[in-house]
């Protein structure tokens, strides 16, 4: 038999004493935790619910029934992107009956008490768990931000078990919401790649989406990486990227960089004793970049950035790329995703202007690779995101270019690529 | 290599079902979301078995990958009956037995998932049909 122990609360939770909608959840909670071989139960300050992106019929059944049976969530749950931008709806080339399930799937969300954040960055926009905190997120980049950038403690979760989890309170406890789950069983050395290339924005996405390769879902501690998740957000941002790349690639829910990220002061703080060590070459993190372009030739038709949602720091970044009068070239879509947060901030600092006077397009709620944005006849799109360019070919059927900020709005105003290859040789 | 007669192998049952189908040995880890499409094809271009159906097959890989929305790909894979009749792992995902979970909750359609040991993996069949029946309650899976 397994090993799980409810507590009385519990058991009564999950024999139908305080609702079905309730009993439902912890049939889930207790379901996952039975597959984990968890021995409890823990509970939980924070939930980011994954569900309101629309998949398709079961996902919409399934919240509409937790709300038909009265579901609350118990603690803070903030909302994933969408399938529809709310803000800009003229953006949508969705069809009448997918932008009404998708819209019945938020309107349900809200039903059961979530908050209308609608981003896969909520911890860019006000959602910042303590370090150490337990919390069941779901969004694979969320959840790996969440672990190693914070410290807070969520295993990879998914759709359904996360708002499940924010009504009962609680998730399994085993996994990343351990200690011993949470120390690194591979070593990455990047002692021998030039600082000049670690300084190199598309060197994040590259390392994420090598480490991803290598570390598949184990715990990873990163030597050799420069970094202060006290400078403004260049570390962050750089760390969102890589984390969200190795969850593509991967199903990377926790990585250390050693001297920079809260748990891992030292090496010794989250490895335990023999563990192996790799080195990570130039050329491993050449072509693991090259991994994220399917493109060849220097042909552009548009350039989406902002996967993981834009912060402000990005915004920050992109803008200072486009001086007064800068306009992209005519035959170039630009695009931005970001949370309606972020983009709340951005428009009081006058972002928002500098880069729709270019030309560019900010879409909310929602991502350009997930719901119908892009006009039909882009083919080949630049982006500064590993994890756009690991999923866009597969669910839009187009091909991509890593690259940086600042070559993708060089190439957007030059209608071609335009990419500095020198520090990669 | 196929299962001859009547050998079976155990495994550790991590979502109570019974499903028989045809073989499919995935050489790399899959996400659903991002990699399946809504007919059950592979559609990630990164993946060596790209363009095969996991519709009706037991599904067999050493675990999932990628995206948390795999749960939803899932169990809506299993309402318009594309899904695959059983998967097998070497490795519990989490995510995956969730989108098993709601199905099973949602539509009474309760498909098994299990995890074995590297070594009983290895002697799977890599063609042919088998049948995976996996229940909860013992923690048991049987592959005949």
């Amino acid at each position: 038999m397994h090993g799980l122990v409810l507590t009385d609360y519990e058991q009564e939770m999950l024999n139908g004493q305080h609702g079905e909608a309730v009993a439902m959840c912890m049939r889930l909670v207790v379901g996952v935790a039975r597959a984990n071989q968890a021995p409890r139960l823990v509970e939980i300050e924070s939930a980011h619910a994954d569900g309101c992106l629309y998949h398709g019929i079961a996902g919409l059944e399934y919240t509409e029934k937790l709300v038909e049976l009265g579901a609350k969530v118990k603690v803070r749950t903030t909302t994933n992107v969408s399938s529809l931008d709310l803000l800009h709806p003229s953006l949508m080339k969705a069809d009448a009956l997918f932008s009404a399930n998708s819209r019945r799937l938020m309107d349900a969300h809200l039903a059961i008490g979530c908050e209308a954040t609608w981003t896969c960055a909520p911890y860019q926009t006000g959602h910042r768990p303590a370090f150490g905190s337990q919390i069941a997120w779901a969004e694979s980049n969320a959840i790996v931000f969440a672990n190693s950038v914070l410290g807070a403690r969520t295993d990879r979760y998914g759709d359904f078990l996360d708002i499940a989890a924010a009504i009962v309170g609680r998730v399994p406890f085993s996994g990343l919401h351990t200690d011993a789950g949470r120390k690194a069983v591979l070593v990455l050395d990047f002692s021998d790649i030039s600082r000049e290339l670690l300084d190199e924005e598309s060197s994040w996405p590259s390392i994420g989406a090598l480490l991803g390769d290598i570390a598949g879902s184990k715990v990873v501690a990163l030597l050799g990486l420069p970094g202060n998740l006290s400078d403004g957000g260049l570390t962050e941002d750089r760390l969102k990227g890589l984390g969200a790349t190795a969850a593509s690639s991967g199903g990377v829910g926790l990585f250390h960089v050693v001297g920079v990220t809260p748990e891992a002061p030292t090496l010794a703080a989250v490895v335990g004793p023999n563990v192996a060590t790799m080195k990570i070459s130039t050329a491993q993190l050449r072509a693991s970049r090259d991994r994220l372009t399917t493109a060849v030739g220097d042909g552009l038709d548009a350039v989406s950035l902002g996967t993981p949602h834009f912060s402000l720091a990005e915004f920050a970044a992109l803008t200072k790329e486009l001086e007064i009068g800068t306009k992209f070239a005519e035959s170039i879509d630009f695009y931005v995703s970001t949370s309606r947060g972020v983009l709340k901030r951005a428009e009081e600092l006058g972002y928002d202007k500098i880069l729709l006077n270019a030309g560019g397009r900010i879409v909310t709620d929602t991502c350009t690779y997930v719901t119908p944005i892009l006009n039909p006849n882009i083919k080949t799109v630049m982006t500064n995101s590993g994890k756009w360019a690991w999923y866009a070919p597969g669910n839009l059927g187009i091909d991509t270019i890593l690259g940086s900020v600042k070559e993708c709005v060089a190439s957007a105003i030059a209608g071609k690529l335009v990419r500095n290859d020198a520090l990669w040789q | 290599m196929t299962l001859s007669g009547n050998k079976i192998l155990t495994g550790r049952a991590l979502h109570p079902g019974v499903g028989t189908g045809e073989v499919l040995v995935l050489d790399q880890p899959i996400s659903f979301w991002g990699g399946v499409d809504h007919h059950g094809v592979i559609i990630d271009v990164h993946h060596p078995q790209c363009g095969q159906s996991v519709a009706g097959r037991v599904l067999i890989m050493h675990s999932g990958r990628g995206s948390s929305s795999a749960t939803a790909v899932l169990a809506e894979l299993i309402r318009a009956k594309k899904a695959p009749a059983a998967m097998l792992f070497t490795e519990c995902d989490t995510i995956l037995v969730i989108g098993a979970l709601v199905a099973a909750e949602l539509y009474a359609i309760s498909i098994p998932i299990a995890e074995l040991s590297p070594s009983d993996y290895s002697k799977l069949p890599t063609s042919g049909c088998v049948t995976v029946s996996a229940s909860t309650e013992t923690l048991i899976a049987t592959i005949s």
